[in-house]
């Protein structure tokens, strides 16, 4: 499923560069043109690609880390 | 109460000054709440203690990310280009935005956490095992800030002198005379665009050109061999006034409060201006559908309907008909004198509801811009806020969502400001919709919304150049010298003298700093494959990470310099025969190259030193 996510941003970026709307002066809900109507829906595509990474491709045991746990090892502090 | 006078004199300046003020003053009230809270700490200050939570975080980050550009530059773009604007900047950034987040944000979260980082030159030096990157990397990161800033105190100075035209008095000398031979004149404006109207009909675009080249040619006749200047603010706040005002309260909420302050004030401008974005598009909605009596779909309907460039000439024939029927009569002859100042003919005729005039390659290679995001010093600061990893989760998900509720609206007024005979600078559609189209109240909020946005980045760079300096500088090279009030200290007096020094640059006669914004876009985004290759590939060396840095360098020199050569800061373009790409393209590819080949013919980096970046991948080589 980790697979089908990272292929589904590679999809958006690819269906991104819509060449084929690229003229198209067609109004959708007779107020927005096509060219932006398609690239609103990338952003909820977007949206909705991004909500099944954090599901499936959300790094292990990240999810019961807080900063508080987190004890400063060896940064600039203690040099 | 004073506003409720100043609109009962009709001064719209003067409501709209007032409400700006008030909304300044809850700002610094919000600034004052969030110094209640302050823990005396340096992690305090700097990181709200690692303890903001997902809303806020979500909220706070986008707020940073949207710049006045969000408003007033999207409705621009979109009055001069058309909506490919959308496509180019907003769900582009949707997608890699939240990339940038979910692959970098995240792992330098924990990263930072784990050793204790406040900034990216921390966690570079330590990544690379070498203090002199920070060096190198110190001046580039804070020079590619200060036009950024410099920007947005420009902007917020002129935003405030635009909307508070007239709020301290009646303007000077009255209207400008009538002028001479209109009458005679206009009727010709009227048939060259009727011309213009049958040349679009053979669909003949020579013929248009040179028609268009006329109708520009017989409105500077008309007014004396001169194109008249656009109208400027009179008795207003002056610019400086302005800009002073604007980096005053952000300075004090930014002082006082540290990054929980910047945090909380960056959430509420961000509801602020995606708020009054929304209620600007339903009131110009309907105004400039014109559809009285109905509700605001069928106003929708009627305004996209009307952006056509045969309606953009259509609008031309109106004006100068009624222009005409005015300078007949002595009594409406001024009235159609500054009508006529204002209907400058179009430069060109576009469809403004399609890509028709746009490069395909500029557009697929525009997209690299948003990688900008993964070395923002000032993001970089507030993704160790956190209080969890799962805090970005929300971030994530909802930018892309909420790029597009604040750039569709904007995207829909700008094309639709195209049926309007609006001639000034394209920044300048919006603030003239408002304006002209709505009332003083909307146009205070809306004042209000666009210095929300600015003052939104502004906070976070600010507040991120002085932990920086502290850190960086002061804290690195005389470690264990001061404690963490006075390291606090040296943090606060950094953020007045960078404030200063931007504030005295934001003076000078700097036009062209507003076409930086996308160079210092590219200088970042041209950073970013130190950033991934740190994060992800262990074969990465010191050297290597040194050829970054300098062929990232070194190409956005030399495409500055072009740029700058041709006078073309704004648009300027890498031409490959007849293919047009952006110069940050190039730059990438250049410090990926640099970085790869070097990294490859040095030796690696120490294993066990690596261990520390890479515990899961020790055995995998």
């Amino acid at each position: 499923m980790k697979n089908v996510v990272w292929g589904l941003v590679i999809l958006l970026i690819i269906l991104h560069q819509d060449f084929w709307f690229w003229t198209d002066k067609r109004i959708v809900l007779d107020f927005i043109p096509i060219g932006l109507f398609y690239h609103a829906l990338i952003s909820i595509a977007a949206g909705v690609t991004w909500y099944l990474a954090t599901i499936y491709a959300w790094p292990e045991g990240l999810d019961d880390l807080t900063a508080e746990q987190q004890q400063p090892a060896t940064g600039e502090d203690d040099k | 109460m004073i506003v409720f006078a100043a609109i009962g004199e009709g001064n719209a300046g003067l409501t709209r000054l007032i409400i700006i003020l008030v909304y300044l003053s809850l700002l610094l009230l919000l600034g004052f709440f969030a110094s209640r809270l302050f823990r005396g700490t340096k992690k305090d200050y700097m990181l709200a203690s690692s303890s903001i939570g997902p809303f806020l975080l979500l909220m706070s980050i986008f707020g940073t990310t949207m710049t006045a550009f969000a408003l007033v530059g999207s409705s621009g773009e979109s009055w001069k280009d058309g909506i490919g604007v959308y496509g180019k900047l907003a769900s582009s950034s949707g997608i890699i935005h939240s990339l940038c987040f979910f692959l970098i944000g995240v792992k330098l979260w924990t990263l930072g956490q784990k050793y204790g980082y406040t900034t990216q030159i921390q966690y570079f030096r330590d990544r690379l095992n070498n203090n002199a990157i920070g060096l190198i990397l110190f001046p580039i990161l804070v020079g590619l800030i200060i036009p950024y800033l410099l920007i947005g105190v420009m902007a917020g100075g002129t935003v405030m002198n635009q909307m508070t035209d007239g709020a301290f008095g009646k303007k000077k000398g009255g209207p400008p005379p009538a002028i001479q031979g209109l009458s005679e004149n206009a009727p010709k404006m009227v048939s060259i665009y009727k011309d213009i109207l049958s040349s679009m009909e053979k669909d003949d675009s020579a013929e248009i050109d040179a028609k268009l080249k006329a109708a520009s040619a017989q409105f500077v006749e008309l007014h004396g061999g001169k194109k008249p200047k656009p109208p400027t603010p009179q008795n207003a706040l002056p610019k400086w006034m302005g800009s002073l005002l604007i980096c005053g309260v952000v300075l004090i909420y930014v002082f006082f409060g540290g990054m929980r302050g910047t945090a909380w004030a960056n959430a509420f401008q961000t509801i602020v201006f995606m708020v009054l974005g929304l209620v600007t598009f339903c009131y110009l909605g309907y105004a400039l559908g014109g559809q009285e009596g109905k509700g605001l779909v069928e106003n929708l309907k009627a305004a996209t309907a009307k952006v056509t460039p045969e309606n953009k000439v259509q609008s031309q024939i109106e004006q100068w008909e009624k222009i005409s029927n005015l300078s007949k009569n002595e009594k409406t002859a001024v009235a159609a004198g500054l009508s006529a100042r204002r209907a400058a003919p179009p430069k060109e005729l576009k469809e403004y509801t399609t890509r028709k005039e746009m490069s395909f390659l500029v557009f697929v290679t525009y997209m690299f811009v948003p990688l900008s995001v993964g070395m923002f010093p000032h993001l970089f600061q507030h993704w160790l806020t956190a209080r969890d990893a799962k805090s970005f989760k929300t971030p994530v998900i909802c930018h892309p969502i909420f790029i597009m509720i604040v750039w569709v609206p904007c995207v829909l007024i700008g094309i639709w400001g195209t049926t309007t005979t609006f001639s000034g600078t394209p920044n300048a559609i919006l603030i003239f919709l408002v304006k002209t189209k709505t009332g003083a109240v909307l146009g205070g909020f809306l004042a209000a919304g666009i210095l929300a946005a600015i003052m939104s980045s502004l906070d976070s760079q600010f507040l991120c150049i002085g932990t920086m300096f502290t850190t960086d500088i002061v804290n690195h090279y005389y470690p264990k010298r001061y404690t963490d009030r006075q390291q606090i200290l040296v943090a606060r007096l950094f953020i007045i003298a960078i404030v200063i020094v931007t504030y005295l640059l934001s003076l000078g006669n700097l036009t062209s700093v507003f076409a930086l914004g996308v160079w210092c876009f590219s200088g970042f985004s041209a950073l970013f494959p130190l950033v991934v290759a740190c994060l992800y590939w262990k074969r990465l060396t010191v050297q290597g990470a040194y050829s970054c840095v300098i062929a990232a360098a070194v190409t956005w020199v030399y495409f500055f310099t072009q740029a700058y050569q041709s006078d073309n800061f704004r648009t300027y373009t890498v031409d490959i025969g007849e293919y047009q790409t952006m110069p940050v393209f190039w730059m990438i590819l250049a410090s990926t190259i640099a970085m790869m080949t070097v990294s490859f013919a040095t030796p690696p980096m120490n294993e066990g030193h690596l261990h520390r970046f890479f515990p899961e991948s020790k055995n995998k080589g």
